[in-house]
């Protein structure tokens, strides 16, 4: 099915979402809509999914304009969408979330469940899937619980299907997987539109490339055109993709981690025997598929965990069992992975947020009053130092836009004395600018001597900025293996299969 | 390279996550056993009745009854002592098996309770008879407007939005069906007003949280504080004035043929008002429609995860309403039956926090319509224990037992709300 967008105008309040964009997808084609996060890509497939109503300009499929009251009459015009966010209810099976919202009954207003597993059964074997109808949502990968969404458009036989930010959750492999699934589904005529800021899964699977920037088609490009290319257009400048960084200054070990166990309240093991040693220096990267205990790992470092044995040392000193209080005040640095719910606080201004784990004595407090007039200054001093764009010191911080809450999670704890920085995910939904610039204040820690610990998700970071790196699968280290490590093999490791022998001597 | 893998066949990608589970062991439930044990032991042998040959008599059928069982005479300190030996042995070997890993069913405390019940029913009774129909009969009966208020709850917190106006529901219904029933000389017509009235306080609440996103715990505080006012209001200006407009009939005992006369079960579960024939069909009702329907389906996923719903065309705050709406149907239906089930009359506060003890039952019985069902009915024998007993004259001070129901229902709820999980996205509105 061909889909049309004309001139898509949509505006939040004063904020121009989508300014004047219009698209053509053809029968088949996979077409990939690139763009920075925050350019506007998600809410313009909210527009065309019915989600959200646009101000101005129209949607046609097969050269007829639609009206979309609601994400009931998309689906029913044919439109798919395999959320980022999957929108999958937990706690059902995979037949009962395939079937929700159109509902076969039987006699009595009984659900016919045996029909949704049989459609769920037909999809998943003309794709390969190898789906159980009746496992539980919550007890699956991310990976199948993506197929699941996948299983769901095309039980309403979806003829044009958006793809919102997919690879986000996936391992390269599954990623790879993905792509050959898209194939498959535009060889039958299903028309693909793909949304991604990932340069290197648009150049591997799409047909025709739109770039949006502001909230504006900034330009088509082809799939032969070369990332640096993409690069620039999608961010309106030449940008550096990779961050300088010299050979690293190793000064011995300063943080060592033994036989490092974590068990949550459900009493489950989230980390399980971990060991490995940072030296001042030295950026180690810990990678892997989301949900594989880094979370729980970082947070044991920093004395979030309640249920944690083994042992952490950082410089011979124990730190395994202490206040969060005692942790930061032996120079730990923490980057949190989720900055609006975790690193700040949204209603505090920048110079509150700036000095909240400073509450406890000299020089934010004297005897019990906060000195205001040193906070200002203080304020005033990292506001130009990291760059912080803001309207003052007493702007909200949940005003300000993702990178610039970064950075002011980032000022605040690299301006205490540090013995050992963590950052979790310190990039994750931030533009390219400031991921530059995330990235080189993190490269320079590590030249200051500071041995750092990066925990992405995302390969392209972990290959930018570690020196070594180690790979997490269901809780366990895979292995750990130097930064030049290729990406098929990192692949590989994140999908649990241990590291070749060769490398992981090191 | 090697070509010989040295990797264990890994499992298939789509095979469910099963995490491994750290080896801990809860001593929660031998605690909580031995601390019974010990007041078994401490009531039944060291303050034991009955030690010059009392009998507890249990009595186990009705005068009317045309199967007619032998009562049963138990020599009150002998099976005291037997029941606390039996029970420190339970509660330790429950002990060895927590100490084993051995995995406690839930049908061991079930067990234990029973046991322990039994013992104390013995204690109490010594020298005297307990009607073990009538405590029953009288479970029933107490349990009828928890359930309905329970069932009200659960249906209105599956769908997302927390109940806290049950109490409110339970009143106006019981107010309004007095007064319609009264006015009209129609107990029916009293229950169909009992049925709009709750479901105009749930409406209130319905829209206020829904709408206005007001904090439903709050609404639901104050529907329950307004019900109350506007009641009592009512009742001491128009009701206590003119007679004639507080005095229904009361429904029927309604014995159904052949059933009525199972031994035990008969006069408990058939020997009834048509209000608690009612509830059996509601709890039905209610369990087939979440679990077995499309509209239920459709409420435990706008409860769960409702921009879910929404991306497949479900309108999420339709389906809440509704079924919000329904959940007051039910509850009020069960205010009736403080009025046309069993005083006769209504008074002001009547309910006299019924209402939360409905909704300790929803947690307990973890948003299940059965379980709450099972939940509520702990708490009516809980309530009719005392009322029994404190006829037949126990040793325990009647102040203590009063204490009893609202006990239990905090041991309960404290025991096993941090095990029930709440549908996700209860209390939260949605907002796109």
């Amino acid at each position: 099915m061909k889909l049309e967008l004309r001139g898509i105008t949509k505006r939040f309040g004063a904020l121009v979402a989508n300014n004047n964009i219009s698209l053509t997808v053809e029968s088949g084609e996979i077409h990939a809509l690139l763009g920075e996060n925050g350019a506007g890509k998600s809410t313009l497939m909210n527009v065309l999914y019915g989600l959200y109503r646009a101000e101005e300009g129209e949607i046609l499929l097969d050269d007829k304009v639609q009206k979309f009251a609601g994400p009931g009459d998309a689906m029913n015009a044919g439109i798919g969408m395999v959320h980022q966010h999957f929108m999958l209810v937990p706690v059902f099976t995979v037949a009962e979330n395939v079937v929700l919202g159109h509902e076969k009954t039987t006699f009595g207003g009984r659900l016919d469940l045996s029909a949704a597993r049989a459609k769920v059964r037909e999809i998943s074997d003309r794709f390969n899937f190898d789906i159980d109808p009746d496992a539980r949502i919550e007890d699956l990968p991310v990976g199948v619980q993506q197929r699941v969404e996948i299983i769901k458009a095309l039980s309403q036989d979806a003829k044009v299907l958006v793809f919102d930010e997919p690879t986000a959750v996936l391992t390269p492999q599954e990623t790879d997987e993905l792509m050959v699934i898209m194939r498959q589904l535009a060889e039958t005529g299903t028309s693909i539109v793909f949304i991604t800021h990932k340069l290197r899964e648009v150049r591997a699977v799409a047909d025709r490339i739109t770039v949006i920037r502001l909230g504006a088609v900034v330009g088509e490009a082809s799939p032969t055109a070369t990332n640096a290319e993409l690069a620039s257009l999608m961010v309106g400048r030449a940008v550096e993709l990779t961050v300088h960084k010299d050979a690293p200054d190793l000064r011995g070990t300063a943080l060592s981690v033994k036989n490092l166990t974590v068990v949550d309240a459900l009493n489950q093991i989230v980390v399980n025997n971990v060991s490995f040693d940072v030296q001042a220096g030295e950026v180690l990267a810990i990678a892997g598929v989301q949900g594989n205990g880094q979370t729980e790992l970082t947070q044991a470092l920093i004395g979030l965990q309640h249920h944690v044995t083994g042992s952490i040392d950082l410089d011979g000193k124990p730190l395994r069992g202490y206040s969060v209080r005692h942790i930061l005040d032996s120079g730990v640095g923490f980057i949190p992975e989720d900055r609006t719910e975790d690193g700040l606080i949204s209603d505090f201004s920048i110079a509150e947020n700036l000095m909240l784990d400073r509450s406890s004595g000299a020089p934010f407090v004297k005897a019990g009053n906060l000195q205001l007039g040193f906070r200002a200054t203080f304020a005033a001093e990292k506001i130009a130092e990291f760059d912080i764009r803001s309207q003052g010191s007493d702007m909200e911080a949940g005003r300000l836009s993702g990178g610039n809450q970064q950075k002011v999670v980032l000022a605040r704890e690299l301006s205490r004395e540090l013995r050992l920085f963590v950052a979790a995910q310190p990039t994750r939904g931030l533009d390219v600018g400031s991921i530059e610039f995330v990235h080189t204040r993190i490269i320079e820690t590590r030249d200051s001597g500071i041995p750092v610990i990066v925990i992405s998700t995302e390969l392209d970071e972990v290959v930018a900025l570690a020196d070594r790196i180690a790979v997490m699968y269901r809780g366990e280290i895979v292995g750990i293996v130097p930064g030049t490590t290729p990406r098929a093999t990192l692949g590989l490791m994140m999908a649990g299969e241990p590291a070749p022998a060769t490398e992981a001597a090191l | 390279m090697s070509t010989i893998t040295q990797s264990p066949a890994p499992t298939p990608a789509s095979a469910p996550i099963v995490k491994a589970t750290a080896a801990s062991r809860s001593w929660k439930i031998p605690i909580t056993l031995g601390g019974f044990a010990v007041l078994s032991l401490f009531l039944f042998v060291l303050l034991g009745r009955g030690q010059r040959g009392e009998l507890s008599t249990f009595r186990l059928s009705q005068a009317r009854d045309v199967i007619q069982l032998p009562a049963v005479a138990l020599p009150t300190f002998i099976t005291g002592v037997v029941v606390a030996i039996v029970l420190v042995l339970l509660a330790a070997l429950s002990a060895w098996m927590v100490y084993r890993r051995i995995k406690i069913p839930i049908i061991y405390s079930i067990l234990f309770a029973i046991l322990f019940l039994v013992g104390f029913l013995a204690w109490a009774a010594s020298g005297s008879t307990i009607p073990v129909p009538g405590l029953l009969i009288g479970t029933v009966t107490l349990s009828a407007p928890l359930i309905f208020g329970a069932l009200g709850g659960v249906l209105s917190e599956r769908a997302g939005v927390v109940n806290v106006a049950i109490e409110g529901q339970l009143l106006a219904g019981a107010f309004s069906s007095a007064v319609v029933a009264s006015a009209t000389g129609n107990p029916y017509l009293g229950l169909l007003a009992a049925m709009v009235a709750g479901a105009l306080v749930a409406m209130v609440l319905a829209a206020f949280s829904l709408k206005y996103l007001v904090d439903q715990v709050i609404v639901g505080v104050v529907l329950n504080v307004l019900v109350i006012g506007l009641t009592s209001f009512l009742y001491s200006q128009v009701l206590a004035p003119s007679k004639n407009l507080n005095s229904p009939d009361v429904f029927p005992q309604l014995d159904i043929p052949f059933l009525s006369e199972i031994p035990i079960i008969g006069p408990v579960l058939f020997r009834q008002t048509i209000i608690v024939y009612v509830m059996y069909f509601a709890i039905a009702i209610v369990y087939f429609g979440l679990f077995r329907t499309k509209w239920g389906l459709r409420v435990r996923a706008v409860g769960e995860h409702p921009q879910a719903a929404d991306t497949v065309g479900i309108n999420v705050n339709r389906t809440r309403f509704v079924s919000v709406t329904l959940g007051g149907v039910v509850s009020g239906f069960g205010g009736a039956y403080f009025t046309l089930g069993a005083v006769g009359a209504f008074n002001k506060e009547m309910t006299n926090g019924m209402g939360f003890i409905a909704l300790a039952a929803v947690i307990f019985g973890q948003w299940h319509p059965i379980k709450a069902t099972l939940a509520a009915l702990l708490f009516g024998f809980a309530t009719n224990l005392q009322n029994v007993l404190g006829i037949i004259g126990s040793p325990v001070p009647s102040e203590f037992m009063l204490m009893l129901p609202y006990v239990v229902t905090i041991f309960a709820v404290a025991g096993f709300v941090g095990r029930s999980r709440a549908p996700a996205a209860d209390g939260k509105p949605y907002i796109k």
